[in-house]
C-alpha cells in the first residue's frame, strides 16, 4: 500500500554520496510485504547498491509483473519511473522501454512464479536478446499470495507447509542462463546482504542482461522443516563459492589479496570486477566450465552462490541493433521524418 | 441490351456495369469489350507465377486503365494451386467480380474447375503441350492452346528457367491477345531487370515468344481487349500493408515489436525496408530505429507498449490470432492509459481460420479487447491510401488519448496491389504528443499525479521516465485512484473507470468522420466499412440504374462521430455489409448508437474472397422484395 509513508524525519549524521543524496533517497514506500520476508532484505540491498554508485534515481527505471516479489519496486527509489506490469509480462515491457530509451538504468524485479512459470520464455528471450538491465528473481518456491502453491524452482522431494510432497523437476534460472548464453549469471541469498551488494553493483554496471537469482525465504508459506527454500536449509547448504568485489571506475585497486590469482574483469562503463577467493581453476568467463561445476555442487546437495558468470564482452541489444547513442525516445521528428520530397521520389517506383 | 434484369441469388447472372457494346464485329456478333473485362490466371503455387501476373496488372496500370488484381493464394509454399484476377473497368468499378471473360488455365489439377467459371462464350488459354481431356471443353467457351512447356524446353536450356520462363511466355501470349502496350512491358523489363542482363535477356526472349505465337496462331486481339486511357496519371501501384509501413515511418514511430503472421508479415517487411533506407545514418551506419521480431505476440504488444510508457511511438502489426493473445496487455495500456498502436490486418477466423483469405471479424473483438470494461479507438481504412493517412492518425490519438488504438485493414486491402491516388505529406504537420510534461513543467507543479487533473478530453498529463525525480510514479494495472496511488475503495475506482468511458466518448470527435454520400431519391441507406467500399458503390450504381436508390456511409472509426449517428437516425432502413458471417458491425453500430436494431438489415460476404457488387445487389434486392411482400400479405 504505497500511501503508507514513512517518517519524514531524517537522520543528521547519513552520510550523502557523490550526488548529495543520502540513503534515504534511494527508499521508497513502506513495505506491505509479511514481517521477515526475504524481499525486503533484497529491496535494502538494491536500495544500498544504487546509493553507492551514485546514480540518479530518476535515471532508473523499475518495472516488474505481477507477485509479491514484483510489489518490491514501490518500496525502492521513489524518484525512479515504476512498472508494475502483468504477470509474466514484464521482460517484454522491459525490452521495449529498453528499445525506446537506452540512456536509462533498468531493473527488473520478479518472482520464480513470474520468471519460471507464466513469464518463462519471455525471460528466456530477453536473456537471448541480451536486453541492458538488471534482473532479479525473488526465488522462494512457492506461490505467496495465493496462498503456499508449489511454484516451478520448487526442488523434487521438498514438502509444501501443508505436507504435500513436490514430485517434478525445478527450473533453474542460473542453469537456464547459462544454457541461454546469458551474459551475467549470479545467484545469492536474501539473508547475506555483504554478498548481495556487490553483486547487484556489478551488475548494474554490466551492459547487457545480468540474471541475479536470490533465494528469498517466504516466512509465511516456505519456511519450514523439509522445505528447500527456508531460511535454515539456506543457510546450512548455501556455499560462496566466489567473491566478487565491484571496484567503481577511477579507484585505484591498491589491496592486496592474499588467496592468491585474483581474476579481473574490466566493465564497459570503467569499473572492474575483482574476483577473490575463486576456487583453484575456476574462470568465471568459462561458461562450459561454470556450468560444469555448479552441476556438480548442486547434485552434491549444495547451493553454490556469488557472481558465477561475466562475459563483458557480449553484444547488448542495442549494440547488436546499431542503434543510435541518443535514445531513440529522445529523436525529434524532423529527424526522423524522410517529408514529402522522398515520398514524391520514393512513388516514381510504386508506377 | 446486355444487362438482364437484376437477380435475386448468386453472382451467375450478374454484369458489371458500365460494359456496354461498343462495337460489334463478325457474323456472331460478337460484343467487344474495351477496358471492361475479368480474367483470372490459374497457376500452381511456388512456380514463379506471381511476378508474371504482377507484371500484367502493373502494365495495364501503366496504360492508364483502372485496375484491380487480388491474389487468391493457398496457405502454401509450394504446390497447392493458386489464383490470380485481374478486373479492368474503364469506369473505376475494380471490385473482385468473379465472372472471368478469359481464364489462363496453368494448372492441369484444377483444369475442371477454372474451365467450369469462365462466362459463356469466353476464352480459355492453356498449355496444349498435353491434349486437353474432352470431357473438359466446352462449346460456348473458345480455347486457345499455346504449348509452353514444349516452347521453354526448346528455347531454354536449365531446368529452372524452363518452369519460370512459363509465366513469362504466357504474358506474351496475353500481351497479344489482350492488346497489351509491348512498349510498356518492355521499359518494365529493362526496369526490373537493369542490374540483370542475363535475366533480361531470357525474360525479353520469353515474352516475344508468347507474343509472336500468339500472333502467329490466333486472331489478336480478342474481342475482350485494352485500350491507353489517362486515369492513372496521378495514381501509383501499392499494397495497404507497405503503405501501413509508410505511415508509420512519417509518423515518426522508432520501435516495431511483432510476430510473423500471415497477412500482415510484409507490414514489417515494408517498415525494415523503409528504415533502410530513411533512418540510417549516412556516416555512421547507426539505426533510428529498432525492430524486434519478438517470441510471440503477448510479448510483442508488451514491448510497444514498454516502448511507448518510455516516450517512443511504437507499434506492432499482427492478424486476429495475434490480438487473441495481445487483450491482456491491450487492458492494460487502456488502464494504465498508454499509448500504442495495433495494426490488424484481418483474415479469415475463427482459430487458425484461413490465413491466407479475407474477413473482417474481429471488429467486436478489437473494440472491447480484454477482461473488464475496456473500449478502444478502431480505425477502418478502405484501401492503402487511407492506410497510410490512417497510420499517422494513429499514432496522434494513441498519444493525446493514451491509449491503444487498432488498425483494422484486411488481407484484401493489406497484401493486394491496389490502384490509389498518389500519397501526399505536408511538412507542416507535427506530431500530436498529447499530454506529456517536460522537467520545467513539472518542476513548475506543486505536485504531479498521474491521473489528475484532466483536461476536456478526461485525459491527464503523464511523465516520461528519466525527466525529473519529481514527476516519478508508478503504472500500474491494479487498481488505482486519480493520483495513481493503489487503491481497492469503489469510489476512487469508479472514478477513474468514468473518466476512462468520458475519455473514449471524446475520441469521436477527433477520429476521421465517415464517408458519406447521398442522393435525392434514396429510400434507404447502406452503411459499410473497409475494404468492402468498391464493391458497394458499385452495387449502389447498379441499383441505382434499376431505380433503386441508396444513400451511402462508410464508417472509419470507433466511437462513431456524430454524423453517423445522425445517419443512423435519418434513415428508416438500413443496409449493414460487412465480411463476417454474424454482422459485427451491425452489432457494434446497436449497442452503441441510438439506432433500432430492426431498422438494419445485414449483407454478409464471409467465405474468405474480397466483396462482389453482385453479392450486395443479390442481397439488397432478396430483401427488399422479402419487405415487400410482407408489407402486401
Amino acid at each position: 500500500m504505497s500511501y503508507i509513508k514513512k517518517p519524514s524525519a531524517r537522520n543528521p549524521s547519513l552520510q550523502p554520496n557523490k550526488l548529495g543524496l543520502t540513503v534515504r533517497d534511494y527508499e521508497g514506500a513502506m513495505s506491505t510485504l509479511c514481517a521477515g520476508c526475504g524481499h525486503d532484505s533484497i529491496t535494502a540491498a538494491i536500495t544500498r547498491a544504487f546509493f553507492e554508485l551514485d546514480v540518479a534515481p530518476h535515471m532508473v527505471a523499475k518495472l516488474s509483473g505481477i507477485g509479491c516479489s514484483s510489489k518490491t519496486p514501490t518500496y525502492f527509489l521513489s524518484g525512479a519511473h515504476g512498472f508494475n506490469s502483468a504477470h509474466g509480462r514484464m521482460p517484454a515491457i522491459l525490452t521495449g522501454a529498453s528499445a525506446a530509451n537506452r540512456g536509462l538504468i533498468y531493473i527488473g524485479v520478479s518472482g520464480d512464479g513470474d520468471s519460471l512459470s507464466i513469464g518463462l520464455g519471455q525471460m528466456s528471450h530477453a536473456i537471448r536478446r541480451n536486453v541492458d538491465a538488471l534482473y532479479v528473481i525473488e526465488n522462494n518456491g512457492v506461490y505467496g499470495l495465493t496462498k503456499g502453491q508449489f511454484s516451478a524452482s520448487a526442488d523434487p522431494g521438498s514438502r509444501s507447509k501443508y505436507g504435500e510432497q513436490n514430485t517434478q523437476q525445478a527450473i533453474d534460472p542460473v542453469m537456464l542462463a547459462l544454457s541461454l548464453g546469458a551474459t551475467f549469471v549470479a545467484r545469492s541469498f536474501s539473508g547475506d546482504k555483504t554478498q548481495l551488494v556487490p553483486i547487484l553493483k556489478a551488475a548494474l554496471s554490466h551492459r547487457g542482461f545480468a540474471l541475479v537469482d536470490v533465494i528469498s525465504p517466504c516466512v509465511t508459506f516456505n519456511d519450514h522443516e523439509g522445505s528447500t527454500k527456508s531460511y535454515r536449509y539456506t543457510r546450512k547448504n548455501q556455499a560462496p563459492i566466489v567473491e566478487a568485489d565491484y571496484v567503481p571506475p577511477a579507484v585505484e585497486i591498491t589491496a592486496e589479496y592474499d588467496d592468491g590469482a585474483d581474476i579481473e574483469i574490466a566493465m564497459h562503463d570503467g569499473s572492474t570486477v575483482r574476483f577473490t577467493k575463486v576456487p583453484e581453476g575456476y574462470d568465471p568467463t568459462d561458461r562450459d566450465a561454470v556450468t560444469l561445476f555448479l552441476r556438480e555442487r548442486q547434485s552434491e546437495g549444495s547451493i553454490p552462490t556469488g557472481l558465477l558468470f561475466l562475459d563483458p564482452e557480449g553484444n547488448e541489444m542495442h549494440v547488436a541493433n546499431h542503434t543510435v547513442a541518443a535514445p531513440l525516445a529522445s529523436l525529434g521528428h524532423k529527424v526522423l521524418c524522410p517529408g514529402s520530397a522522398a515520398l514524391d521520389a520514393l512513388q516514381k517506383s510504386y508506377r | 441490351m446486355l444487362r438482364k434484369p437484376l437477380e435475386e441469388e448468386g453472382s451467375e447472372g450478374h454484369r458489371s456495369i458500365g460494359r456496354e457494346a461498343s462495337e460489334r464485329t463478325g457474323p456472331e456478333q460478337e460484343l467487344v469489350l474495351v477496358n471492361d473485362f475479368a480474367f483470372k490466371l490459374a497457376n500452381v503455387n511456388g512456380t514463379g507465377s506471381a511476378s508474371a501476373n504482377g507484371l500484367l496488372m502493373q502494365a495495364i496500370f501503366r496504360m492508364g486503365i483502372p485496375v484491380s488484381g487480388k491474389n487468391l493464394f493457398p496457405s502454401n509454399i509450394q504446390g497447392l494451386p493458386t489464383w490470380y484476377e485481374i478486373r479492368v473497368n474503364k469506369d473505376g468499378f475494380t471490385a473482385r467480380t468473379a465472372r472471368y471473360d478469359l481464364m489462363v488455365a496453368m494448372n492441369a489439377e484444377t483444369y475442371a474447375q477454372d474451365i467450369d467459371e469462365v462466362r459463356p462464350g469466353g476464352w480459355v488459354l492453356y498449355d496444349s503441350s498435353w491434349p486437353l481431356a474432352k470431357s473438359l471443353l466446352r462449346s460456348d467457351l473458345t480455347f486457345l492452346g499455346v504449348p509452353y512447356a514444349k516452347l521453354c524446353i526448346e528455347h531454354f536450356s536449365e531446368a529452372r528457367e524452363r518452369t519460370l520462363m512459363k509465366n513469362i511466355v504466357y504474358v506474351g501470349t496475353l500481351a497479344a491477345l489482350l492488346d497489351i502496350d509491348m512498349d510498356v512491358v518492355q521499359t518494365m523489363l529493362s526496369e526490373k531487370f537493369a542490374a540483370k542482363p542475363k535475366l533480361m535477356t531470357s525474360n525479353a526472349k520469353a515474352i516475344r515468344l508468347g507474343y509472336e505465337y500468339a500472333k502467329a496462331h490466333f486472331e489478336c486481339p480478342l474481342p475482350i481487349r485494352l485500350e491507353t486511357l489517362d486515369a492513372n496519371a496521378d495514381k501509383i501501384l501499392i499494397t495497404g500493408n507497405a503503405a501501413t509501413a509508410l505511415g508509420a515511418v512519417y509518423a515518426g514511430a522508432t520501435v516495431a515489436a511483432w510476430y510473423p503472421i500471415t497477412p500482415s508479415t510484409s507490414v514489417l517487411d515494408a517498415f525494415k525496408e523503409f528504415c533502410e533506407e530513411y533512418r540510417v545514418d549516412a556516416e555512421t551506419g547507426e539505426r533510428r530505429y529498432c525492430i524486434l521480431q519478438a517470441e510471440d505476440e503477448l510479448a510483442a504488444i508488451g514491448m510497444v507498449i514498454g516502448a511507448a510508457w518510455n516516450g517512443a511511438r511504437s507499434f506492432t502489426a499482427t492478424s486476429g490470432p495475434g490480438i487473441s493473445l495481445m487483450t491482456e496487455l491491450v487492458g492494460l495500456a487502456y488502464y494504465a492509459e498508454i499509448p500504442a498502436v495495433i495494426v490488424d490486418v484481418q483474415r479469415v477466423g475463427p482459430s487458425t481460420g484461413m490465413p491466407t483469405r479475407t474477413q473482417q471479424g474481429d471488429i467486436l473483438l478489437c473494440a472491447y479487447a480484454s477482461h473488464g470494461d475496456t473500449k478502444h479507438i478502431l480505425l477502418f481504412p478502405a484501401n492503402p491510401a487511407e492506410c497510410f493517412q490512417f497510420a499517422v492518425r494513429a499514432f496522434d490519438l494513441a498519444e493525446r488519448f493514451q491509449t491503444p488504438v487498432f488498425i483494422l485493414s484486411d488481407l484484401d486491402i493489406g497484401m493486394n496491389d491496389w490502384v490509389v491516388p498518389h500519397l501526399t505529406w505536408d511538412d507542416g504537420y507535427r506530431p500530436d504528443r498529447g499530454r506529456v510534461l517536460s522537467k520545467e513543467e513539472i518542476e513548475a507543479l506543486p505536485k504531479f499525479h498521474r491521473y489528475s487533473p484532466e483536461d476536456e478530453h478526461g485525459v491527464a498529463a503523464r511523465t516520461l521516465p528519466g525527466t525529473s525525480a519529481k514527476g516519478a510514479f508508478f503504472t500500474r494495472g491494479s487498481g488505482h485512484n486519480k493520483l495513481g496511488g493503489y487503491t481497492e475503495l469503489p469510489d476512487e475506482y469508479q472514478e477513474v473507470m468514468d473518466r476512462l468511458s468520458r475519455k473514449h466518448a471524446a475520441a469521436r470527435n477527433a477520429v476521421p468522420a465517415a464517408v458519406i454520400q447521398t442522393r435525392p431519391d434514396a429510400t434507404f441507406g447502406v452503411v459499410t466499412v473497409g475494404s468492402c467500399d468498391l464493391a458497394v458503390r458499385e452495387a449502389l450504381a447498379e441499383l441505382a440504374s434499376n431505380g433503386l436508390h441508396g444513400d451511402y456511409l462508410r464508417v472509419r472509426a470507433f466511437p462513431f462521430g456524430p454524423e453517423v449517428e445522425s445517419f443512423l437516425r435519418t434513415h428508416d432502413r438500413m443496409f449493414i455489409v460487412e465480411q463476417n458471417r454474424d454482422g459485427q458491425l451491425r452489432s457494434l453500430l446497436t449497442l452503441e448508437t441510438g439506432v433500432r436494431k430492426d431498422q438494419l438489415y445485414s449483407v454478409l460476404a464471409y467465405g474468405g474472397l474480397p466483396l462482389q457488387a453482385s453479392q450486395v445487389v443479390a442481397s439488397i434486392v432478396h430483401q427488399i422484395r422479402e419487405t415487400e411482400k410482407v408489407v402486401k400479405a
